[in-house]
């Protein structure tokens, strides 16, 4: 444990602190990284080059002419709802957060049912975006947010039962018990890179991550936002501040479900070869998991600049013909396994 | 032909992945290792770096006022009219010793409307004198759309910018052609 | 694809009758307004759906808002000065608009432009058609919602405009073509550079195909969807890509000589029997390759010789009316010319392809969800300029 005591406010303002940089870090990275650059590059461009060298300060320009912008509500939108919707949708990212381990003793709350917390904060954000679809007063909104609360319902199941899996391998739904069962463990007696449960639950893995990409309302599955057929869905009558804090919250999401994913399958905050439980984990431990969380995320971002888009009903059927039912036959065979050794 | 599923989603992660390699890591042999999406990009950063048009680009017409005779052909062919020529007669000096005095035509005003202009390039055409001509330059937008009228002077100093007539392609019959400069 | 009366019959009472089923219920419609600014329309197409849920139950596109009165404009221009206005009409397809008008004045006229014209002209019509359909072929992919294809489209686009350019001094308006022959002649190198070019298009052609055409989620997008039977799409009067991928086999290029190098290579005019988005997407792919494959071929034996027939310096067309169409990039396009032996024609009329191809829009959508319009509308592949005029 840390060796200073802190008075109760001075903990929460270091967690209020902390919960934002974890928040914005990641998302600021990524965006600036992936989508401004990784994905330039993809299409043999260079993405913007103004601001800064090469760009990088990009994000702070954007930011700038964001806060600028006149905030417009329209004329016939439920005006409360209307601007108390991107509050929600980024307030649930920053919930999730709270949940995620950075060290052995980083962590914003060590919460026993973790994973469950997790993944129940991470969905609420779908009565953000039904809430921002309801009160546009709009008919390409309304369809967006019906579509995102179609999808969201569908793909929450697979994303529960995908981490089902390693929730029965590892015995616990704490995220630090997760970790560390993660690093002790040993494949087959062989423990020098520990045991991520990317190896073993490899099945489990592979739906977390597509139902990951439907959760975030990425291509392939971003019917929701759908540029070319509903003009950005439901975030159509939205500008300036709030259409930045829904977008903040779009991509911090991103940030929070690779860090849920790194946590579980990548051996979270851990690398092997380290001491998980030496003090300078603490400081060590965040920016590996930064570094994971930028590896999937730029998974998420190159599926999500390669592919086409699903249609609604053939994403509701993909979910629930094919990724529930390998999940679920997933978990019995870890059930199976587990019993068996 | 059938063939099983996800082969086409893992090959389209293949040509994104390619194309991104291909943009960062342009060069080659050891050189290959440093990233420089500058040279692999095929986008050119425009106020800083300049693409060069085909010498035969219609970017800006230039007038060559000597060889102006003020006979309104091309202002009569232009398709939207953009073109305002104002001309008077004058006397000349003979051009041999003891001749009558020549009356030829003085151009007063030359004006052409760049914000009617649709680039169609009749008027070089039909030009009899070679007193117009194609500049591939292209960098003249303006604030007002009143100072899109560049008038003779202006149009004159186009004259500088304009690149030498290409020679043709093998098999082809038609007479080369020269700038007059 | 031959389909029986009966076939046809059971399509359309399948599709009406999806239609219906959530009228039954009495859930309440909604009119969605596609446009007239809506990214999927790519210009002014206004497209009024009634949707039940994100069903179709009718649709209906309603044009004009880009009307440009060209074939008004045309009867107070001369004839030379009428190849700048059709340019942008088909403002991808650029040069292969003027070819139909000049061919009618010819016709008029009694002109025959030279060999040599005649091939460079069949070479630019070929290389309009790669530079239209091209954009399609990556525009496709944005309407489905992958960003990439589109930025790949528009760079190997930008290699065969700049082959234009560096001939006709436009990349997008050329206006080179003139009764009797062309403006000018091809500078020294460009038959070189031509073909590298080419090369860059057939190398388009190929990771499209890797990036969309054998992509499941493209297949599961685009099969099936929109499915114009042969009779329907003959009814409607679809023409060019949209009718082969019916499986029609009409192509004017081959079927209607007008003077053009096309016969005098070899070459192949693709279908599909399927008639559906997918077979759209594929026809066209296959021609944008057959037109590459075109050009290699003309560009090795260009007759030598003039660009440019013997005219008068004034035209003046005699009297008389003549109607020549060519199989432009979305279709056949025409102009009817009447000239009364005046310097400009007297009545001009001008059919293109779009107007035509976008009428079957009412028909096929029936039934079909919110995103299977885009899907529809993306594969029949107008350009609202052309649609409008």
């Amino acid at each position: 444990m840390l060796s200073v005591e802190l008075a109760y406010w001075q903990q929460t303002l270091l967690r209020t602190v902390g919960v934002l940089a974890a928040v914005l870090l990641p998302a600021g990275a990524l965006v600036q990284l992936f989508l401004f650059k990784a994905v330039s590059f993809m299409q043999s461009r260079l993405g913007p080059m103004e601001a800064g060298p090469h760009g990088s300060l990009q994000l702070f320009a954007e930011v700038g002419k964001w806060i600028q912008k006149e905030d417009i509500v329209p004329d016939r939108a439920d005006a409360r709802l209307f601007k108390l919707a991107p509050y929600l949708v980024v307030g649930t990212v920053l919930l999730v957060y709270l949940a995620i381990p950075f060290g052995p003793d980083a962590v914003f709350a060590d919460l026993e049912g973790g994973i469950f917390y997790a993944l129940a904060a991470s969905s609420v954000s779908v009565i953000g975006v039904l809430i921002a679809g309801w009160a546009s007063a709009n008919k390409y909104s309304l369809l967006g947010g019906l579509r995102a609360a179609g999808q969201l319902i569908a793909y929450e199941l697979p994303l529960v039962l995908a981490v089902m899996g390693v929730v029965i391998q590892a015995g616990t739904l704490n995220l630090q018990r997760i970790v560390t069962a993660q690093a002790d463990g040993s494949i087959f007696g062989f423990g020098a890179i520990g045991l991520p449960f990317a190896i073993t639950q490899i099945v489990g893995f592979v739906v977390f991550l597509i139902a990951m990409q439907a959760e975030l309302t990425q291509t392939p599955f971003d019917m929701p936002v759908a540029e070319s057929e509903l003009v950005t869905g439901f975030m159509t009558e939205y500008s300036g501040m709030r259409f930045l804090l829904f977008f903040i919250g779009e991509f911090a999401a991103v940030g929070a479900l690779s860090a849920v994913a790194a946590t579980l399958f990548l051996g979270g905050w851990y690398f092997p070869g380290l001491d998980h439980d030496a003090n300078y984990m603490n400081v060590l431990g965040p920016i590996i998991l930064l570094a994971k969380i930028l590896l999937l995320s730029f998974v998420v971002f190159w599926v999500r600049f390669t592919y086409p888009r699903f249609r609604e009903d053939q994403l509701q059927k993909f979910a629930w013909t094919v990724l529930i039912p390998i999940s679920l036959l997933n978990i019995v065979g870890t059930m199976i396994l587990k019993v068996a050794f | 032909m059938p063939q099983p599923k996800g082969i086409g989603l893992v090959k389209g992660l293949g040509v994104t992945l390619k194309e991104m390699g291909r943009t960062m890591f342009p060069r080659q042999g050891v050189m290959k290792l440093v990233p420089s999406p500058t040279q692999g990009a095929v986008t050119v950063q425009y106020p800083h770096e300049k693409e060069a048009p085909a010498p035969r680009a219609r970017g800006v017409i230039a007038l060559k006022e000597e060889n102006c005779t003020v006979c309104m052909l091309c202002a009569r062919s232009c398709p939207d009219w953009c073109i305002y020529i104002e001309g008077h007669k004058e006397k000349a000096p003979p051009r041999r010793a003891g001749g009558k005095p020549r009356t030829v035509s003085a151009l007063d005003r030359f004006d052409i409307d760049y914000a009617l202009c649709m680039y169609c390039g009749i008027c070089v055409e039909v030009c009899p004198f070679d007193a117009l001509f194609w500049s591939p330059e292209y960098e003249y937008s303006e604030l007002r759309i009143a100072d899109l009228l560049h008038d003779k002077e202006r149009l004159g100093e186009w004259m500088e910018t304009v690149p030498d007539f290409e020679p043709y392609e093998a098999g082809s019959e038609a007479k080369p052609r020269k700038v007059p400069r | 694809m031959t389909v029986t009366e009966s076939q046809k019959l059971a399509y359309v009472a399948g599709q009406a009758a999806e239609a219906r089923v959530n009228l039954e219920i009495e859930t309440e419609g909604m009119t969605l307004n596609l446009g007239p600014q809506h990214p999927a329309t790519h210009g002014t197409l206004r497209i009024v759906a009634k949707l039940d849920g994100e069903q179709v139950v009718a649709c209906e596109p309603i044009m004009g808002y880009m009307h440009r009165g060209y074939e008004k404009l045309t009867e107070v221009r001369t004839y030379p000065q009428v190849t700048t206005l059709v340019n942008r009409i088909d403002w991808l397809g650029h040069f292969a608009n003027e070819v139909p008008f000049i061919l009618a004045a010819e016709t008029l006229m009694d002109i025959e432009a030279p060999p040599r014209a005649q091939w460079i002209r069949t070479i630019f019509f070929e290389m309009a058609r790669i530079a239209n359909i091209t954009l399609f072929l990556g525009d496709m992919g944005v309407q489905l919602g992958a960003l990439t294809p589109v930025f790949y489209a528009f760079r190997d686009r930008e290699y065969v405009l700049n082959q234009m350019e560096a001939v006709t001094g436009g990349r997008f308006h050329p206006n080179f073509d003139r009764i009797g022959g062309l403006r000018d002649d091809l500078p020294k190198g460009w038959i070189a550079d031509t073909k590298a070019v080419m090369d860059k298009v057939r190398n388009f052609c190929d990771v499209m195909e890797d990036l969309l055409v054998g992509n499941e989620i493209f297949d599961s997008r685009t099969r099936g969807i929109g499915v114009i039977p042969a009779e329907v799409a003959l009814g409607f009067g679809l023409t060019g890509a949209n009718l082969r991928a019916s499986g029609v086999d009409w192509d004017l290029r081959r079927d209607q000589p007008v003077g053009l190098a096309w016969n005098e290579v070899d070459w192949k005019v693709w279908t599909h029997p399927d008639g559906d988005s997918f077979a759209r997407y594929w026809v066209r792919l296959q021609e944008t390759r057959e037109a590459a494959h075109i050009i290699d071929q003309l560009l090795d034996n260009i007759p030598a010789g003039p660009v440019m027939a013997k005219v008068p310096r004034i035209i003046k067309v005699p009297e008389g009316e003549a109607w020549v169409s060519t199989e432009n990039p979305l279709g056949e396009m025409g102009y009817y010319i009447v000239s009364k032996g005046d310097l400009g024609p007297f009545r001009c009329k001008i059919k293109s392809a779009s107007f035509n191809n976008i009428s079957v829009v009412p028909w096929v959508t029936r039934g079909v969800y919110v995103p299977d319009v885009i899907t529809i509308l993306a594969s029949l592949y107008f350009i609202l300029g052309d649609i409008d005029r």
